[in-house]
């Protein structure tokens, strides 16, 4: 059983993931960024096409390529690497510091404290009837499941597959799908929780939501 | 309101609209004009009734009085402003007062496939001595709405222009006129099918040989948006429009290099504007419209009903030429239109069909003599004679070969072919017959299929010899350096070094296939067989017919870069054996983009794979377009090419299209677009306008593979894909396969 509340108290002492950039492959590299303290920004755009900054090159045989910032942050440490130095690939390059913004928090909480059940090919999924109405009349987490019990329906080309739960007895604390959209193969359905635990990650949920604070 | 409220109020809105029309230009008339009425207003209350009507009349008269002094102070920007006026007049407007009655198809204010289109069927009544006639025509033409928002400023959207060319096919069938009017910034660039730029090539295709007779009025005419519906027999145009390759703001982005119009300074605006030569009276002066409607001063509004008079007097008028210069029986009627305007004399706008035919070619002729003056041929008057000669000789052989002999001998080569084959399938019967009585024969061994495929030499490919001196090599194999391939991160390949890259591998990446941009020159050696390439009007050049700032200096470079005098370069050359005409639009020369020097060497590759009943290849290198320096020079390329694509192909050849690298905009939205087989090489990307361009009109975001040749396929614009490393083999196969035996021509 996970103890939500000091994993919370856990992120808030490092409210941050540390990055560390290597080189993807043997090269020369020439530094874009030098200093520490420098602020920079992961991909973005609708398709993550516009790359992040620009952190360094490295060339090999000539040829120049681009280390961009993975995510959005703060440079905190160069390595013992030379500007223009010869580095073999795996050599770590720099540290960036990224903090945690409120749903990063949540999904990691959510992520330990729930089990996830994923869709096992694409498909459009919706709750069987005697779930869904359940669902609609005393809400999503008045819903205990366990191994073997038939929650789901798969629908795809015309032909209806039902669905069995594979995973630990609990409530369903939280779905992720939406009855009318499409759902790829391995994206999560649903998350499971023991009873005795719903309120407590409920509280912790609440509590990050209202009171967390996003840095950088 | 009384009506004294009404005429102050009037003379509020004329002079709002002045201000809008002279932005923040400060001027002397205006400003008088502003104190004048802000005075009136002041002091009306304390003016007796008499008083007012006075002042009222007199303000009124200064009002018309300054409108013609400003008129004459009207620059190519302003008029570029008057026609986006709200005030200004739209189609509905049109459709009110020029035509007697109307019946609007397909759309019903927002509910309409594209609410930026009108079609409507409309009637002209004249009275002719005691007759009544109702002549029936076809409206087709851009809606701006007075600023409805869901018009979407007269920007067509391809299903608008695919309802337009639907309309245009009815009236085709029902044998009536039609009458276009163009009020369009330009098309409305998305890819969706039937694809912006597909569905201009389409509608300019059609409307190439459409067999009834076509009137444009010109208002905005904004691009590949106005050629979409302005293919016609008489082109007419308002004083107060304009009629551009580019909008200002468009031309002034790409001049200042900058990535977003708002960017662009008024002044460079302006000075596009004014070098672009988009103004009524410039296109009359260089030949692309045909007559001007003079509107009144600082352009037509609503209110104007003699201009609506005049508007109709001029479309029946010029209706009525049209009809009458391609119809037997005319003298004196066209001696009457012409001579003396008079408009009171009928015409039956219904044509016969030696009428239709005459209507085609002469709507043929009158776009292929444009835009001679906008390029230099630098051949020597021997050159041309000689040329001439030959290509009267071929004329004169293609017509004895193909038109006297060949019907004949078609003819008795079919009989041939029929009595063979009756031969055949009796000879057939008979040995099969004897052959199952022979095997049946004791002693009699079977030879077996493929021990015969086995003990048989394989032979060299027909038409192909290796000549060690005809190998090119790639510029780009030459750096000692590697090179990432743009899929790595998804197909995780390995990185590629230059001399194997462009040397070996031409130009594509050995793992995920991914096509780097290869010279054009590689297609030269490597598609077409050795040494048959023949270079013909290579002395075409092209020019600055409106002599834009800067565009002699780039032209310069470019030739001097490319050692070639256009961006177009026309050959004859053989694939496998089979000889073939090859327009090929080069990248490098100012980006493809295609002037009147280019356009005429199309047309000209064109009219030789005619002439010599060859097959038609545009290998595509890459295009960005129109050449926007060179105004409607450049934007009359659009249908001058269709017109004599639609020639060839109606003769019966046969025209296939290549893209590679990147194709856009005016080429591909009509004489490319327009071709019913057009392939791309892998990792080309093709479409009516860029992403910058697309995210400037729509305001939408376009994912990254937006213009990817795989989606093009998909959408249904191209019709298939191909690998550069196998192009030489799926010519020669599309060929094959398309043609057929008797290569091209029926």
């Amino acid at each position: 059983m996970i103890d939500t509340i000091s994993l919370l108290n856990e992120i808030k002492q490092a409210p941050y993931k540390e990055i560390t950039v290597s080189a993807p492959h043997s090269g020369r590299i020439e530094f874009a960024v030098n200093q520490t303290g420098i602020k920079v920004k992961g991909s973005s755009g609708t398709w993550l096409e516009r790359p992040g900054t620009l952190l360094a090159r490295l060339v090999r045989e000539g040829n120049p390529k681009p280390i961009y910032a993975p995510e959005k942050g703060e440079v905190v440490e160069f390595y013992d690497v030379n500007d223009r130095e010869f580095v073999q690939a795996g050599t770590p390059l720099m540290k960036l510091r990224h903090f945690l913004t409120r749903q990063e928090v949540v999904d990691i909480i959510l992520k330990k404290a729930l089990h996830l059940f994923n869709a096992p090919e694409k498909g459009r999924y919706y709750f069987v009837s005697e779930i869904d109405t359940k669902i609609k009349s005393q809400g999503l987490r008045s819903v205990s499941v366990k191994e073997g019990d038939e929650v789901l329906i798969l629908s795809r080309m015309k032909r209806e597959t039902t669905i069995t739960y594979q995973g630990p007895q609990g409530i369903i604390y939280t779905s992720y799908f939406n009855s009318n959209e499409s759902v790829e193969m391995g994206a999560p359905l649903f998350g499971v929780c023991p009873e005795n635990q719903a309120s407590k990650i409920k509280a912790v949920i609440d509590k990050i939501q209202s009171g967390w604070e996003e840095q950088g | 309101m009384t009506d004294i409220d009404k005429q102050i109020q009037d003379l509020r809105e004329r002079l709002l609209y002045i201000e809008d029309i002279f932005g923040n230009r400060e001027n002397a008339n205006i400003t008088l004009l502003r104190s004048k009425l802000q005075d009136f207003i002041q002091n009306q209350p304390s003016m007796g009734p008499g008083q007012i009507k006075r002042q009222l009349t007199s303000l009124s008269d200064l009002f018309s009085f300054l409108e013609n002094k400003l008129e004459k102070e009207l620059t190519p920007m302003d008029r570029v402003r008057i026609v986006r006026h709200p005030q200004r007049v739209c189609l509905k407007d049109i459709l009110e007062n020029v035509y007697d009655n109307y019946t609007e198809i397909g759309g019903q204010g927002e509910y309409s496939i594209d609410p930026s289109m009108i079609i409507a069927r409309a009637y002209i009544t004249r009275n002719v001595g005691k007759k009544t006639y109702k002549q029936p025509v076809m409206v087709i033409g851009q809606e701006k709405g007075h600023g409805e928002e869901f018009r979407n400023g007269g920007s067509v959207k391809p299903w608008g222009n695919a309802k337009a060319l639907e309309y245009m096919k009815v009236a085709e069938r029902e044998n009536i006129p039609i009458h276009t009017y163009i009020f369009t910034p330009g098309s409305y660039p998305i890819e969706d099918y039937p694809g912006a730029a597909q569905q201009i090539a389409r509608n300019i295709y059609a409307m190439a040989g459409i067999r009834v007779p076509v009137i444009a009025v010109l208002s905005e005419g904004g691009s590949g948006g106005a050629e979409a519906i302005g293919l016609a027999d008489t082109r007419m145009m308002l004083s107060h429009g304009y009629y551009s390759v580019i909008s200002p703001e468009g031309a002034a982005a790409i001049e200042g290099r900058s990535s977003s119009i708002r960017k662009a300074s008024a002044q460079l605006i302006e000075s596009c504007a004014r070098q672009l030569r988009i103004t009524a009276r410039d296109n009359l002066e260089m030949g692309y419209v045909d007559r001007i409607l003079q509107e009144p001063p600082l352009g037509s509004r609503p209110d104007h009903f003699d201009f609506f008079r005049k508007l109709r007097r001029e479309v029946i008028l010029a209706t009525d030429e049209i009809v009458l210069s391609i119809r037997g029986v005319k003298l004196f009627r066209a001696i009457a239109l012409r001579k003396l305007n008079n408009p009171n004399i009928y015409v039956r706008w219904s044509l016969s069909s030696k009428s239709k035919e005459r209507l085609i070619w002469r709507r043929y002729q009158k776009y292929r003599v444009l835009c001679s003056w906008a390029y230099q041929d630098t051949a020597t008057s021997f050159q041309k004679g000689k040329s001439a000669v030959l290509e009267t000789g071929w004329s004169v052989y293609s017509f004895l070969r193909y038109e006297f002999f060949g019907r004949h001998q078609r003819a008795i080569s079919h009989l041939a072919e029929d009595v063979q084959g009756e031969v055949h399938a009796l000879v057939d019967r008979v040995t099969h017959r004897f052959s199952n009585l022979f095997k049946k024969l004791p002693g009699v061994r079977k030879e077996k299929e493929d021990v015969c495929q086995l003990t048989t030499l394989s032979t060299w490919e027909a038409g192909m010899s290796w000549d060690e001196h005809c190998r090119y090599v790639s510029p780009q194999a030459n750096q000692d350096k590697t090179l990432t391939c743009p899929n790595t991160q998804k197909s995780n390949c390995l990185d590629l070094w230059a001399p194997d890259l462009f040397g070996d591998f031409a130009g594509v990446c050995s793992h995920c296939g991914h096509h780097f941009p290869m010279e054009y020159e590689w297609y030269l050696f490597n598609v077409f067989d050795s040494r048959s390439i023949r270079e013909f009007n290579a002395s075409i050049e092209a020019d600055n017919p409106l002599e834009f700032e800067g565009l002699t200096h780039k032209l310069d470079k470019a030739k001097k870069q490319t050692g070639h005098k256009s961006a177009c370069m026309t050959f004859e050359a053989g694939i496998k054996g089979i000889q073939v005409v090859v327009a090929m639009l080069l990248a490098r020369f100012r980006g493809g983009s295609v002037g009147a020097a280019e356009g005429e060497k199309f047309i000209r590759a064109a009219e030789q794979a005619r002439r010599k009943h060859m097959p038609f290849l545009a290998y595509v290198h890459g295009t960005a377009g129109i050449r926007i320096q060179e105004g409607t020079n450049g934007l009359l390329q659009m249908p001058r090419c269709t017109l004599s694509v639609r020639r060839y192909l109606e003769s019966g050849g046969l025209y296939l299209v290549v893209y590679d690298t990147n194709s856009y905009a005016g080429p591909v939205a009509s004489f490319l677009g327009c071709s019913p087989y057009q392939f791309a090489i892998r990792s080309a990307n093709i479409g009516f306008a860029g992403p910058g361009v697309i995210r400037e009109t729509t305001g939408m975001d376009i994912p990254p593979n937006y213009h990817k040749s795989f989606q093009a396929l998909s959408r249904g614009h191209i019709q298939g894909i191909w690998d550069r490393r196998e192009i030489r083999n799926n010519l020669h196969h599309a060929l094959m396969t398309m043609g057929g035996e008797f290569l091209y021509y029926r």
